[in-house]
């Protein structure tokens, strides 16, 4: 290794491992280096490739210590913000046990031991997360958690919620059962009063199942990852009317208590 | 450096703490740890409430059921989806033209958008599904003369027919005298059919090999009272919350309760099916609905219903541990 060269892999013996082609090579250069190719792309920190724009607003907005935190602030005790992660985790039991019921289908479900308690998974698994889910928005309502520019992230929870409503709906349309049959014939009056029912058409199976199964599960997962990207990057909001350290309190004996802000 | 204290705290330095990272004391937190051990229970919970309580799965209905039990009914629909009598038959958009749909002062939308999964009640229902299999000689001619008929005169013979059935209450040997020509032959041709269960199939297939739409099926369910009857035993009709309930004891779509509510307003489910509210109910509880989810999608943006956690303190309750080491502001 050259003294100068802070790389291995950049070492002129090995340049040609770097390169497209010994044709890319310049052979006629003392080192066999092509001066055209950039002896470490990527470290460039003011680099204006797309890839390094979005890592470095990647990490600017969310580096590793807020995505995957260790700490939370003093306040972040209580059993309220187990509800959260208590609906992601019910979300994961809904994603496979649905799965599972929309590979081996409805005969299956129906009919068979096995089938019925993987539906009945299903089932339970929805109930309790639509109780966990309700339980954090009122949670995070009477906590006012959309101070601090935090209103995308309750808008973002209350779209998750709508969404779920939805997917939840259709999945009592595909059950393909007596409540089916009942539910879509009743749903369909309020859904082609507002005309909705010209393009979603609740006693199409087909149709049903693949909003059930793919797109809305598809649309609540992406908007639940975005509202906890939000829940991250802005911090859990602080309780109403609290001061933090910036402010020191007054000490009982009166004497006044040294500011901590640098 | 300068000194501050709590109380003394700027009003507005104060809100600033929520939109500025925190500066007080840290806990440790596994949040790693938390989602997996979340993920466990749920996974337990799931696993004992399905193994202890099992699931609703009521079987679906079938013409055959409807016709061997309640064959009365179900010729009856017959008459009135050839008649052009029946709700599907009379329903308008989406289905057909036979009526405008429902428009709530300027907003007409099922109007606007017209037929977007044709139904064509008497053909759909009664005659492409007698057509479609060998019948009786009785039944072949019925179909031929009824082929052979105007429309006028089919409509004739269908609506006298289906008027003197609901005279005689329902009861096809006590029909009056009359010209019905091949009407009561097709309808208890279709009876028959479905009784031997052919009928479930045929509407399934409609002619082709895959098929995925159940519209026909479930609105010719819904004409007659065999469904309505099983939703009514099952507590499941939309004037008894049956929005939100399942059948047996199983919990339902409860997240639904508030769209439920709506039509628990007398006003909104009056025994007379004129009273604007009650026959325009579907559309204003939707819209309803949609004003609703606005209002909670934008609550922080509006004043007074965003300051109700401010005016009721359940955040202190929440937060008890934290206020308790913190000065009153």
């Amino acid at each position: 290794m050259t003294a100068d060269s802070p790389n291995p892999a950049v070492e002129p013996d090995n340049v040609q491992a770097v390169v497209d082609s010994p044709a890319d090579v310049d052979t006629g250069s003392s080192v066999g280096l092509d001066p055209t190719v950039d002896p470490d792309p990527g470290i460039d920190p003011s680099s204006s490739m797309w890839t390094s724009r979005l890592r470095r607003a990647w990490m600017s907005k969310l580096p590793p210590d807020e995505l995957l935190p260790d700490r939370q602030p003093a306040y972040v005790a209580s059993w309220i913000y187990v509800f959260g992660v208590l609906t992601l985790a019910a979300f994961l039991v809904i994603l496979v046990t649905g799965l599972v019921l929309a590979f081996a289908g409805p005969a299956w479900y129906h009919t068979s031991s096995p089938g019925l308690f993987t539906n009945s998974l299903h089932f339970w698994s929805v109930q309790l997360f639509f109780v966990f889910m309700v339980v954090h928005l009122w949670g995070k309502f009477w906590m006012a958690a959309w101070r601090g520019r935090r209103a995308m992230t309750w808008i973002t929870g209350v779209v998750a919620f709508l969404a779920s409503i939805g997917t939840a709906f259709t999945g009592y349309l595909v059950q393909t059962n007596f409540d089916s049959q009942w539910i879509s014939f009743e749903a369909k009056d309020g859904l082609n009063a507002v005309g909705i029912g010209a393009f979603f058409n609740v006693a199409n199976l087909g149709q049903m199942l693949l909003l059930h199964a793919c797109l809305l599960p598809l649309v609540v997962g992406v908007i639940a990852v975005w509202h906890v990207l939000l829940v991250r990057s802005r911090g859990v909001v602080p309780p109403i009317d609290t001061v933090d350290t910036e402010f020191s309190v007054t000490p009982a004996d009166g004497a006044s208590a040294t500011e901590v802000r640098p | 450096m300068t000194t501050r204290t709590a109380d003394r705290a700027p009003a507005a330095k104060r809100a600033d703490i929520a939109s500025r990272e925190w500066k007080g004391p840290w806990r440790r937190y596994d949040i790693v740890k938390e989602g997996v051990i979340a993920l466990v229970v749920v996974s337990i919970l799931t696993v004992l409430l399905a193994g202890l309580f099992s699931s609703p799965d009521e079987p679906p209905l079938t013409f055959q059921g409807w016709a061997t039990s309640a064959p009365d009914n179900f010729y009856a629909t017959a008459v009135q989806e050839l008649a052009g009598t029946s709700t599907s038959a009379g329903y308008g958009p989406p289905y057909n033209t036979a009526a405008d749909g429902i428009s709530v002062g300027p907003l007409a939308p099922q109007q606007r958008f017209g037929v977007t999964h044709p139904v064509d009640a008497a053909n759909d229902f009664v005659i492409t599904p007698l057509r479609s299999q060998l019948q009786s000689a009785d039944v072949t001619d019925a179909l031929a003369t009824w082929d052979s008929a105007s429309s006028d005169q089919q409509t004739a013979w269908a609506t006298d027919y289906d008027t003197a059935l609901t005279d005689a209450d329902g009861d096809a040997t006590k029909v009056a005298d009359g010209d019905y020509g091949p009407v009561p032959v097709l309808a208890q041709g279709l009876t028959d059919m479905a009784s031997a269960g052919a009928l479930d199939g045929i509407l399934m297939s409609q002619g082709v090999f895959y098929q995925t739409d159940f519209t026909k099926q479930i609105l010719f369910l819904g004409d007659g009272s065999y469904l309505d009857d099983a939703a009514t035993a099952a507590h499941l009709q939309g004037n008894t919350w049956g929005m939100m309930n399942e059948t047996g004891s199983y919990p339902g779509q409860a997240w639904l309760w508030l769209y439920s509510f709506w039509y628990q307003i007398p006003q909104f489910n009056s025994d007379n099916p004129d009273d604007y509210l009650t026959s325009h109910a579907d559309a204003i509880i939707f819209y309803i609905m949609a004003v609703l989810s606005l209002v909670l999608l934008l609550l922080p943006f509006i004043p007074g219903l965003r300051s109700i956690p401010r005016w009721i303190p359940i955040h202190r309750l929440i937060w008890r541990d934290f206020y308790r080491t913190q000065p009153k502001s």
